[in-house]
């Protein structure tokens, strides 16, 4: 069954609903719908999408994306795609652990890395980073430490206990302290629709 | 000198000697059975043991010794000092102390008591409450489940270990175990307990409950190592923690020796002197002990419990009837095959009625 | 502030009859530094949370701010048992992005490394399963016995023993050296003699029976639902194996079958791990006989690229690439957008989603019976906080 197909099988049986095909997969323009497609693919007897493989987050800069790939064990055909857009400021996306049990850690990770909020998930909370961590570490406008630029800590730290500091390095600390900044890495890269 | 010295002086003197022997004989024999341990476990697990220290490593228990010597006493902050404290003396002292009723060779038992036997039962149970102070003192989640289970393990075990020795106090009529060696003696050793019916299944039985009181494996939940990290000596390190150490190993060899005794002729054997080959029978059962545990998994707690009670305890009480019937009965072949045949009957159906462990047929499909 | 939006806490334990214990992260048995909040009713389980995090080294994204081929040595150490296996469902993933083909005697190459990976992984997992029962390192050390042998080949054909990094995009590092097909056959002619020796001693073990048999059933529709794979789901008696289901490479050359158990308990996972083993000889039997002597090891389109590997630029898109790993399936998900560093990548990662019913399947069990049925599950840390 090609995407095509099984965009008008839903589109029939849950009318109302807005799917776009995006680069093979089917995008729900309507994130509340969600639990909805996905309980059809899964009780639906021909398709029997019964086996959820990945739940993944992903920033597109514009908006924040869930990507869902969907398997069947029974007929063992090929991933059928489904996503989820949501904006930054209100990311909250339903949960499909009470159709998926098998999404319950990745969403889990999702919220932890991304913030997005899985509604109705039975116990959201960080998975991998520790208990009072603030900030979304995968989010594109996250600020990491660039490690090749030192700051005027590292550089007493250094003083401190015999190491020989290049004079570059220590001016650019010292401009870096008078602009009140820390050594932000700089994130290239436009994102793709 | 004997005529020299006053009787007192005498008298003094053969106790100094005997404390010296034990005192010496007890800690070293305890520090070459852990290296006979390490060599036998890793000849099995297809390596040498230690062998740097020393030709064969011969010196590594005094190597071991002095780390745990010098190592610090941590003593957790919340434990509390006086159970902490005396649990390693409480558990090292009782295992130093059956020495003295084992009869080492002829003539050579310390103190010959006419009561030896219940010496030694009574002496040996009160380790059970010193694995319970350790694991109350420290003050931690896993101590504790450790001397729980350690207590209900070991409490169980008392009870068919005590009774499968009954026989034995049966047929002999005493408790000392002079006179129990003395008994087995002649024939070229074919009077020893084991080679009677009654005497082999109370020999097995007695072996797997000194197995299960010594802590080892397979009964070695206690220290379940890979579960709860060390059981009831989790917080306990230096020279306590080898103290424990030392008791486990003692307890082995006293359990093994008295197995010795009691069903193998204690040190009854032509030729060689009385001494060796006690300590050959004695040193046969402590080697099966380390095979087990090179061997077999351990088993769980309700496992555990299920086996001394409802299968190792009806089984006692039977011997000890076959026992009794066997010293009645006059002393002909008969008497033999009409007790082997009770006993197996009795093994045979006991087993079937505890068959929920029976390992179940698997059948495995393939797919494409 | 994001979070204040949404107050989420940690379950906190107010019963004072039963007893809260944390069996972790510092521990001889948990397979590495990974916690379980276990609340206790004497020695029974009644709840089990698991906690993990502690090995989270960020691979996610480290792996946006490099290369797509310097992201192979990163994927070695994220199940670093089978370093082999991440490898390939990497090169399998980037593949389908780029649309690469792989030469036929590459691909041999590559599904042989795979199933010796295979064997070692079982072989150690049931030898650590032994260990968290209470046998005290003689399995694991015969079991290493075996691995050794294994590891030398990859000593061998890739420079290291664990961390082989040797598969790349459109086929190998390098070739293998002369002489390497002789030492693989002579080591899978002697492992079935080995599997032997170990059934011996271990399948009808009685208490090993009494331990596994029972413990952690685990029924085949949940197993389905909560996205179990690997032996874990074969065990429970479903047939899906990504192997069979995908025929990715040129699995569907060999002539293999899937053993499936029937209870799906603790003895039904260690059986289904070992007839896989016997399963993965006969593919490597079979590789061994059909692969061609010379031949290609690399794509000719990656060509330009073995030099300067940060040229390589797939086309705009995503791919999800899987493979059948020895924990289970394991899944990159991959977004190019056309610049040397990937847009998004992510590890679908067995052993965290075989975690997800670890508490169902140990509530109702003893403490011992926990750590038994961790031990079955598989789990390696590295993969599960990636």
């Amino acid at each position: 069954m090609n995407l095509q197909e099984i965009q008008s099988k839903i589109e029939a049986a849950l009318p109302g609903i807005r799917l776009k095909p995006v680069r093979e997969s089917l995008l729900i323009e309507d994130a509340a719908m969600l639990p909805k497609v996905a309980a059809f693919l899964k009780n639906d007897p021909v398709l029997a999408l019964d086996y959820l493989s990945s739940v993944t987050g992903a920033d597109y800069l514009k908006y924040l994306e869930s990507v869902y790939h969907l398997y069947s064990v029974e007929k063992k055909t090929g991933p059928v795609v489904l996503r989820v857009r949501v904006t930054r400021d209100s990311p909250r996306i339903p949960s499909l652990v009470p159709i998926y049990r098998g999404a319950e850690f990745q969403e889990r990770e999702a919220f932890d890395m991304y913030g997005l909020y899985f509604e109705n998930h039975p116990d959201l909370r960080r998975i991998f980073m520790w208990e009072g961590f603030e900030g979304f570490p995968m989010r594109k406008d996250y600020e990491q430490e660039d490690s090749e630029i030192l700051e005027t800590a590292d550089i007493e730290w250094l003083d401190r206990h015999g190491a020989k500091v290049p004079e570059g390095m220590r001016k650019k600390a010292a401009d870096l302290k008078a602009q009140g900044k820390r050594a932000v890495a700089e994130k290239t890269g436009k994102s793709i629709e | 000198m004997a005529g020299f010295l006053p009787d007192w002086v005498l008298v003094i003197k053969s106790v100094l000697i005997s404390i010296a022997a034990i005192a010496f004989l007890g800690p070293v024999t305890m520090m070459y059975l852990t290296l006979l341990e390490r060599k036998v476990v890793g000849r099995m697990q297809n390596r040498i043991g230690p062998n740097r220290v020393g030709k064969w490593g011969l010196l590594q228990p005094l190597a071991d010794g002095v780390k745990m010597l010098t190592k610090e006493d941590i003593v957790p902050t919340p434990a509390d000092p006086i159970a902490h404290f005396l649990a390693p003396i409480l558990i090292v002292v009782p295992a130093l102390l059956v020495f003295a009723v084992i009869p080492f060779g002829r003539g050579m038992t310390a103190v010959d008591l006419n009561v030896g036997l219940l010496f030694f039962i009574a002496i040996s149970s009160t380790t059970t409450l010193a694995i319970f102070m350790a694991s109350w003192g420290s003050r931690n989640k896993f101590s504790l489940l450790g001397g729980m289970r350690s207590v209900a393990q070991m409490v169980s075990y008392e009870v068919p270990m005590v009774l499968s020795v009954v026989p034995v106090i049966l047929i002999t009529g005493s408790l000392s175990t002079n006179d129990i060696v003395l008994a087995q003696g002649g024939w070229g050793g074919l009077k020893w307990f084991i080679f009677t019916p009654w005497g082999l299944l109370a020999f097995i039985i007695f072996y797997l409950c000194g197995v299960a009181e010594c802590n080892r494996s397979p009964f070695d939940l206690p220290e379940a190592e890979s579960e709860i990290v060390a059981g009831f000596h989790t917080e306990y390190s230096g020279m306590k923690f080898a103290l424990f150490y030392m008791a486990e190993f003692m307890n082995s060899f006293t359990i093994s020796a008295l197995a010795a005794t009691l069903f193998l002729g204690g040190w009854q054997g032509p030729v060689l002197p009385s001494w060796l080959w006690f300590f050959m029978k004695t040193y046969v059962l402590i080697f099966i002990m380390i095979w087990f545990r090179g061997t077999l998994p351990r088993f769980r707690v309700d496992q555990l419990m299920n086996l001394a009670w409802k299968f190792l305890l009806p089984l006692t009480l039977i011997n000890i009837f076959v026992a009794g019937f066997w010293y009645f009965a006059p002393n002909t072949i008969v008497r033999v095959l009409m007790s082997a045949g009770v006993l197996s009957l009795s093994f045979w159906g006991l087993q079937k009625l505890n068959q929920g462990y029976a390992p179940e047929k698997r059948v495995y499909q393939f797919g494409d | 502030m994001m979070e204040k939006m949404f107050e989420v806490q940690d379950p906190v334990n107010h019963d004072t009859q039963t007893l809260q214990v944390n069996i972790g992260p510092q521990h001889p048995s948990t397979h590495g530094v990974f916690r379980m909040n276990v609340v206790l009713d004497g020695e029974t389980v009644v709840s089990l949370k698991p906690v993990m995090g502690y090995l989270h080294r960020n691979h996610e994204q480290i792996a946006e701010n490099i290369s797509y081929t310097a992201s192979m040595p990163y994927t070695d150490r994220l199940d670093y048992f089978n370093s082999m296996s991440n490898n390939f469902a990497w090169a399998l993933a980037v593949e389908k992005l780029a649309n690469l083909d792989v030469p036929e005697r590459a691909q041999y190459i590559r599904v042989i490394m795979a199933e010796l990976t295979r064997l070692v992984n079982h072989v150690s997992v049931i030898g650590f399963l032994l260990n968290d029962l209470g046998a005290f390192f003689t399995p694991v050390l015969y079991a290493f016995r075996e691995r050794e042998k294994i590891l030398d080949i990859f000593e061998e054909v890739s420079g290291a023993r664990m961390m082989c990094n040797f598969l790349r995009f459109g086929g190998i590092k390098r070739d293998l050296p002369a002489g390497t097909l002789e030492r693989i056959k002579e080591v899978i002619q002697n492992f079935p003699k080995f599997l032997d020796e170990f059934e011996t001693l271990l399948t009808k073990n009685e208490i090993l029976c009494m331990r596994c048999q029972n413990v952690g059933v685990l029924p085949a529709e949940l197993a389905v639902n909560a996205s179990i794979t690997g032996p874990m789901l074969r065990a429970s008696g479903v047939n899906y194996d990504v192997r069979k289901a995908d025929k990715y490479s040129i699995y569907d050359r060999f002539d293999f079958k899937i053993p499936l158990g029937q209870t799906g308990d603790v003895y039904d996972r260690y059986y289904c791990r070992v007839l896989e083993m016997r399963e993965s000889l006969k593919i490597l039997q079979q590789a061994l006989r059909d692969i061609p002597v010379t031949g290609e090891i690399i794509s000719k389109k990656m060509a330009p690229f073995v030099k300067a590997p940060r040229n390589f630029k797939p086309p705009v898109g995503e791919a999800y690439g899987r493979v059948e790993a020895p924990k289970g399936e394991l899944g990159f998900y991959v977004v190019s957008d056309g610049t040397p560093q990937p847009w998004r990548y992510h590890v679908r990662a067995p052993s965290l989603i075989n975690l997800t019913i670890l508490e169902d399947l140990c509530i109702g069990h003893k403490v011992a019976d926990a750590i038994v049925i961790l031990g079955s599950i598989d789990i390696v840390l590295g993969e599960v906080d990636h």
